[in-house]
């Protein structure tokens, strides 16, 4: 349970993972986000307009997968570093992760590196496809990596 | 140990400058907190416990538990956490209480 | 002498925001601090805030820090005295103040009491070890003098400092061994807590600390179970080496010169501790003296930044000073002080001040 290891398990991930068809389609952000808590930056992140507006400021984020094109504006904006973008549409066997990282060194493009769970645990490789660290990005750099298929919604860390 | 590169921040320090602790040169910035020199150089202990002589270290570092307080330049009772360092100080242990009037 | 309309004591969240805000209506304002910067805890964190837009949202502390102390000094409405601590305030309404080796004193028109809180101890043996302690000791040596005190820390609580400070540890290269929360549930964000997780940190609820170890400084710590009562589970016990122990078990206001200047005070536990009757406009019962921050109960630095805005607009208009829409900007910032309390994030702190504050105007309904 999340609110007493730090970790979700899938089930409690339900409600914010894409449909398996909209996840064939390409490119998404899911805002891992469970607990409400006053926070709003995700929403004017976005320039499509694919997190819903907020009613309160305390509401979960809900993007809208039709608009959302998993541009990763939103993943280094978010205080909470946790959205991330998942492309199963990537390759034939690999899916794509955006993820933030705030931890030196960063990554190298082209390496592979250890990719984690949400607990921490090394489950598998990735490959570093990309490390983005933009002047807007502030300090949040986002690594796009590369992993099997079956691991999109496992692997959410790396360890460079 | 002193952090070099950090993931957010950058840190400006003053120029480097000398200092004993119990008679022993060591070295440090200028402004930063004399505690912060010591502990840089490995010292973590700052004091003892007034009864039962138990060592202190910095627990606060805002200048308010206590648990730090040093002879600097002969002065007792001086928070080393927020004391500026500056070159040359002579930064003693505090035994006892300290007094104004010199060493007792 | 020295004559200032408006006192500020403390340069934190609080005490700028209500600084700019008590200039911007016109008042002149002097602010003391006692560190050699303004920022408080500001300039020691490298998140991202939560909120929104108008608490900064998205921007770090350490940058939000920089923000305020500009405006600050570009306002020529506000005085600042830094390695200002204030030594009392006197029935006569006198504010003595001491700044390195001068003694000086002050007759304010109002003041505002933004001194912000202090960490609590927790007893268990040995907990006077070198190496054991605060999270803000720790944030201060780590974040503001880039000097690591320790390799391999474990933390205790779960808290909002507990999960950001192992982060910022973290980030600086050292290893946490674990972070031990008493309660069986992370009192902190859960996204703090997840991004720390999956730096494979452990997160152990309902764990405590029995005893720490060492001869000169801490050397481990023997960790315990507890049950759903809190009680030690026997035969849990379990060494657990390091070289510091981070306490972050919750913050108290640091409100010695509010007792001091007499005002009302209740124990008011979900706000930290002691905190200052008030009305909607964080006047305490002391006639002219204002709180805001943590001192006024512990909350995120969100919420201290607009009480700050609140109180200094508040003891501004006090004294006949306006400005167009006045009264919509402080509802606009008790609006804000609402939102960032909704939820359940918020129901401790709401049911707190609920019991502090005494509305003279009825309840603002936002």
């Amino acid at each position: 349970m999340l609110a007493n290891s730090g970790y979700a398990e899938i089930e409690e991930l339900s409600r914010v993972i894409p449909s398996k068809e909209r996840l064939a389609k390409g490119a998404v952000a899911i805002a891992e986000c469970l607990q409400s808590i006053p926070c709003n930056p995700c929403n004017s992140a976005c320039k499509r307009g694919a997190f819903l507006a907020f009613k309160d400021i305390n509401d979960l984020p809900t993007v809208d997968v039709e608009r959302c094109n998993g541009c990763g504006l939103c993943v280094s904006a978010c205080p909470g570093l946790a959205i991330f973008v998942v492309d199963e549409s990537f390759n034939e066997t690999e899916a794509l992760i955006k993820l933030p990282y705030e931890f030196l060194p960063l990554p190298i493009e082209g390496k592979d590196v250890p990719a984690l769970d949400r607990k921490g645990e090394i489950v598998g490789t990735a490959r570093v496809v990309k490390v983005q660290n933009t002047k807007t990005m502030d300090r949040t750099p986002v690594i796009w990596i590369a992993v099997p298929k079956a691991m999109s919604m496992i692997v959410r860390n790396i360890r460079p | 140990m002193r952090l070099d590169e950090h993931p957010i921040l950058t840190f400006q320090r003053g120029k480097e400058v000398s200092f004993t602790h119990d008679g022993k040169e060591m070295r440090g910035f200028e402004g930063e907190p004399i505690a912060v020199a010591l502990h840089a150089a490995g010292v973590k202990v700052l004091s003892h416990s007034l009864v039962k002589h138990r060592p202190r270290g910095f627990f606060c570092a805002i200048g308010n538990c206590s648990s730090c307080l040093m002879t600097v330049n002969e002065m007792p009772n001086v928070r080393t956490c927020t004391e500026p360092l500056v070159e040359g100080m002579r930064v003693e242990t505090q035994e006892g209480r300290g007094s104004l009037l010199g060493k007792d | 002498m020295e004559k200032t309309e408006i006192l500020i004591i403390g340069g934190g969240p609080a005490g700028l925001e209500a600084a700019i805000h008590a200039a911007g209506l016109g008042a002149e304002v002097t602010l003391i601090e006692r560190d050699p910067f303004l920022g408080g805890q500001l300039t020691k964190q490298t998140h991202m805030f939560f909120g929104s837009y108008e608490q900064f949202a998205g921007v770090r502390g350490v940058d939000i820090a920089e923000k305020l102390k500009k405006e600050i000094e570009e306002n020529p409405k506000i005085k600042v005295l830094l390695n200002a601590a204030v030594a009392g305030i006197y029935p006569d309404g006198v504010v003595t103040v001491s700044q390195k080796n001068k003694f000086l004193k002050f007759k304010p028109n109002r003041i505002i009491v933004a001194t912000g809180a202090y960490e609590k101890m927790l007893p268990f043996p040995n907990n006077d070890l070198p190496g054991i302690c605060g999270a803000g000791g720790v944030q201060t040596l780590m974040n503001l003098y880039g000097v690591l005190p320790g390799q391999e820390i474990v933390m205790v609580g779960a808290g909002n400092i507990g999960l950001i400070v192992s982060y910022q540890l973290l980030q600086a290269g050292a290893k946490i061994k674990a972070i031990l929360e008493a309660s069986p549930n992370i009192g902190g964000y859960l996204v703090h807590a997840a991004k720390i997780r999956r730096m494979g940190v452990p997160i152990l609820t309902s764990h405590s600390v029995k005893e720490a170890y060492g001869k000169d400084f801490v050397e481990g710590v023997v960790v315990h179970q507890l049950d759903e009562k809190w009680a030690p589970v026997p035969g849990t016990e379990e060494r657990m080496s390091c070289d510091v122990l981070c306490l972050a078990v919750g913050l108290s206001p640091l409100s010695e010169i509010l007792w001091q200047a007499g005002c009302e005070m209740k124990w008011i536990p979900e706000l930290g501790g002691h905190v200052a009757v008030r009305d909607e406009d964080l006047l305490t019962t002391v006639s002219g003296l204002y709180i805001a921050g943590d001192v006024a109960g512990v909350e995120e630095a969100s919420a201290a930044m607009v009480e700050g805005k609140l109180a200094g607009m508040a003891a501004a208009e006090s004294l006949g000073y306006s400005v167009e829409g006045l009264l919509e900007k402080k509802d606009s910032a008790r609006s804000e002080l609402a939102e960032l309390r909704a939820g359940h994030s918020g129901d401790k702190i709401r049911g707190g001040i609920d019991r502090v504050e005494r509305l003279t105007r009825g309840k603002v309904t936002c």
